[in-house]
């Protein structure tokens, strides 16, 4: 019996020009779009581009979007789409395309370099550090991301707006959450958050929340109670005067200084280090 | 051309960044060296995020009576005594240390009732012993060492294969390799060279391997001139997922069975009271009784010396077995698989705290409740003991300035091994090699010159497929190799089998050379898969060599045709592979002799 098919259209090309192509392939139980895109590329088009790793929806490299949503491939299966209609997938919008499903996510990688690492606090006398897991919970979940930046290429300041400069986008707010919550951390990052980080341009759309494929809350858990804190140090009267005699209205924690650019590392392997503003040629 | 290439010059050059190449990154960086650190993916993707049970270490945080000599004793045991003894004693001396030092750079392990990190049950360690976030701890491992590592100065070139390794005569020069988004060469030209490539897994039909897992370390060692050691001994992960179809072979962490689950056949049946090995018959439960009282005791943080373990927890090349034979004699579940139920051993809320990750990826790809239904799981490759023939001192091959560390090394774990070491090794042995190529890098006062003739040389194999008319395609010939490697070099072995898989495998070398590659360079995937073809196919014939000359049956190696262990002269001898002219040589060599205070050690308890 012959197996059911599907159709696809796949984005192909690259930043400059680029189609859709129509592929029918044949499923099986269980399928998911990374499957289609495999058995296109053995069959029918061996050097279609796409970006994978483990398959099982923990390392975050198959990201594209599937009829216009931010999906990870291999956690989208094919019996969720009508039978008979084509499935389109197509690259993320936020950032430039390289070729067919892979974009340039280097941006995301020079953000990460901005940020000042963990400074723990010294360990207890023996030569321990105790964290209740009542304590941690909350940021255990931020852990859980896969940095698939999906949530990045959804989030209309990035991907509208193109505020990449002024804007870390919500991975890395999630990860300055991280560690502005982290109980062992030292360094208050809460001044770089507000002006390098840029996180008065979230207006709190939880778009970001909603394509995460780690059901990270990221907006109600991770970005509101960084508004808060932020807000709290800048604009609450006690820890107004606070800043104003002291210059720190949380003196348990030093001040953060910018990372210095010779210090950290050079992740220009990716071979685009612009950023890629504009969307010319898009699908 | 040759001469139409990018170069960059580092003191020590990382191939791999996983868990093994970014610690040794970190180390060498921490010298005041320069260091590149080339990956084939973007950096944070690579197999180790995988890692899902914990790392072993004996912190003695859960179980105070628990220290290295007891990890030494498990490894050693668990590799059945084919392990360098040195490698498995620097492993469990420094794994305690490795750990703090990832919570010093922010890594949030689990937590004891007082606070301390939280150290779990796996398979082949005698107490609770892996250190864990929940089931995604090769997440947080990555995702620590990635965000400390890009502020300790080293570049990271993503996204880049290396190729081939450059000589200056008896030592390492440099790398050769391109660039996946361009296609255009570079050249690494460095003092040392540490390869961290992981796994061969993708050798395999059914595998829990990421694509990357091709044995490119391995190969490129071997091609270099180093030897490859223990290639026979492959381990099967005992639970993969069987169903459905798209996702076979997805590994389930043995935490489940950690955590209470356990192992039946299709008659409800609890298959591993059937399986007990000789070695571990003296602190197995042999009763389904004293293995839920060991159970109740260890969930609630109490241990008593006098009740034993269950044998679910078998080390995983017996578990492995197991399924294997229950499957084999008819009483497997539908889809070719035995049960693994936690669904009426925890409550759901315990289920979903102690394996979010595991919840999650059955109830999407498998449309099944694992706090209500049992998981369907069956055997699937996931780690190749085997590797490249390191110094266990330094991590130093016979190729001089090259290292290697983490799962393309060969000598920690023996004839297979203990769930939870991989991590520990990851760090362990991450950070010596990257100590040592830093120590030899500051020897050296000048970087070795590069050969052009190699580097010609290179570059016309990986532009040959672009040069023909007609040939196979990659991805059909992988398929090919999956098949062969599946049936003939699979879980149980013969001669007969063993031989009919080489035959193949030669077979798909010579049309290996004749594959076609259609398109540009520009990220051109079928290009990328025909070179991961060459070293799938270098590891692949190794491990049927081995396998062949290894007469006998012992951890993840299994002969049909020899099914007893040998005391008497294979219990003595490690097989290495290395290249002799144009062809792969194999051939036994002497187990270093364990020394009398160490021997005391293995005796003790």
């Amino acid at each position: 019996m012959a197996e059911p098919k599907a159709r696809l259209r796949v984005f192909r090309g690259t930043e400059e020009a680029g189609d859709f192509q129509t592929y029918d392939v044949e499923t099986y139980p269980g399928m998911v779009v990374l499957d289609a895109i495999h058995d296109i590329q053995a069959k029918q088009a061996p050097d279609l581009a796409v970006r994978w790793n483990c398959k099982a929806g923990r390392c975050g490299s198959c990201s594209a979007e599937i009829n216009g949503k931010p999906r990870l491939l291999c956690m989208t299966r094919m019996s969720a789409f009508p039978e008979g209609e084509p499935i389109t997938v197509t690259p993320m919008r936020a950032f430039p395309i390289i070729k067919d499903l892979v974009t340039d996510v280097s941006w995301n990688f020079e953000m990460a370099k901005k940020i000042p690492p963990f400074k723990p606090r010294p360990r207890d006398a023996d030569g321990h550090w105790r964290m209740q897991q009542m304590d941690i919970d909350r940021i255990q979940e931020f852990r859980k991301c896969i940095e698939c930046f999906l949530c990045q290429d959804v989030c209309h300041v990035v991907r509208d707006h193109q505020k990449k400069e002024a804007f870390s986008g919500p991975r890395f707010l999630i990860h300055l959450a991280t560690l502005d919550m982290h109980p062992l951390d030292t360094l208050d990052r809460r001044d770089m958050i507000k002006q390098d980080f840029g996180v008065g341009y979230c207006n709190i759309t939880k778009c970001c929340t909603e394509v995460c494929p780690e059901h990270i809350t990221i907006t109600d858990n991770g970005i509101i109670p960084l508004k808060e804190r932020v807000a709290d140090d800048h604009y609450d009267p006690v820890r107004w005067l606070l800043r104003k005699f002291t210059g720190n209205p949380r003196p348990n924690k030093v001040p953060a200084q910018p990372t210095e650019a010779g210090k950290t590392a050079d992740l220009s392997g990716t071979h685009r280090v612009d950023g890629g503003h504009g969307n010319k040629g898009k699908p | 051309m040759a001469g139409n290439y990018e170069t960059h010059e580092h003191d020590v050059i990382i191939i791999g960044a996983g868990g093994a190449g970014l610690r040794a990154a970190i180390e060498a960086s921490s010298m005041g060296l320069s260091v590149g650190l080339v990956c084939k993916s973007l950096l944070g993707k690579a197999h180790t995020v995988m890692a899902e049970g914990g790392v072993a270490a004996a912190l003695g945080n859960v179980e105070p009576k628990d220290n290295w000599k007891v990890h030494f004793r498990d490894t050693m045991k668990g590799g059945r005594y084919l392990n360098q003894w040195r490698m498995a004693q620097l492993h469990a001396m420094e794994a305690p240390d490795r750990v703090n030092e990832l919570e010093e750079w922010g890594a949030l392990f689990d937590r004891t009732p007082d606070g301390r990190i939280l150290q779990r049950n796996f398979g082949g360690h005698k107490y609770p012993r892996l250190a864990h976030v929940g089931d995604r701890t090769g997440l947080e491992m990555i995702r620590t060492l990635q965000q400390h590592g890009i502020h300790t100065g080293m570049k990271v070139y993503m996204e880049c294969t290396v190729t081939r390794l450059l000589k200056a005569g008896d030592a390492v020069s440099g790398a050769f390799g391109y660039w996946r988004e361009s296609g255009r060469f570079v050249v690494f030209r460095a003092k040392a060279i540490v390869l961290a490539t992981g796994g061969i897994g993708r050798a395999f039909k059914i595998n829990s391997n990421s694509w990357e897992c091709t044995g490119d370390g391995q190969a490129l060692a071997y091609l270099a001139g180093a030897e490859l050691m223990d290639m026979e001994f492959m381990q099967f992960h005992p639970t993969g997922m069987v169903w459905p179809p798209s996702v076979r072979g997805t590994l389930i962490t043995e935490g489940v069975r950690g955590e209470g689950g356990t192992l039946r056949n299709k008659d409800q049946k609890r298959i591993m009271f059937d399986y007990i090995h000789p070695l571990y018959a003296n602190e197995t439960a042999p009763t389904e009784e004293e293995a839920d009282r060991w159970l109740a005791l260890s969930t609630s943080g109490q241990m008593d010396k006098n009740v034993r373990r269950t044998p679910d927890l078998l080390p995983r090349d017996i578990v492995a077995r197991a399924i294997h034979a229950e499957v084999k004699a008819g009483r497997g579940s539908p889809h070719g698989g035995v049960f693994l139920d936690i669904a009426t051993r925890r409550t759901a809320a315990d289920i979903k705290r102690k394996l979010p990750a595991m919840y999650h990826q059955f109830k999407e790809l498998g449309d099944v409740d694992i706090t209500k239904e049992p998981m369907e799981v069956g055997p699937t490759a996931h780690y190749t003991m085997g590797g490249i023939r390191v110094d266990p001192e330094t991590q130093q091959s016979r190729v001089k300035g090259l290292f290697a560390a983490g799962e393309c090394a060969a000598g920690m774990h023996g004839a297979n091994r203990l769930g939870g070491n991989s991590l520990s090794d990851l760090l362990v042995f991450g950070r010596i090699a990257g100590l040592h190529a830093g120590r030899y890098a500051k020897e050296q006062t000048n970087l070795p010159s590069l050969d052009a003739g190699e580097i010609q040389d290179a570059s016309q194999e990986a532009l040959a497929p672009f040069n023909r008319h007609e040939g196979p395609n990659p991805f059909q010939l992988h398929e090919e190799l999956k098949d062969t490697m599946q049936t003939h070099v699979g879980i149980i072995r013969t001669e007969e089998d063993l031989s009919e898989g080489l035959r193949q495998l030669e077979n798909l070398k010579e049309r290996s050379r004749t594959i076609r590659i259609d398109g540009n360079r520009h990220y051109n995937s079928g290009w990328h898969e025909t070179i991961d073809m060459r070293n799938l196919l270098i590891v692949s014939e190794a491990m049927a060599r081995a396998a062949l000359l290894r007469k006998e049956s012992r951890g993840a190696h299994a002969r049909d045709d020899f099914p007893e262990t040998d005391k008497e002269h294979f219990a003595k001898v490690n097989i290495v592979s290395r290249l002799h002219g144009s062809t792969m040589e194999v051939a036994e060599i002497d187990l270093p002799p364990v020394p009398a205070e160490i021997k005391k050690v293995l005796e003790e308890e």
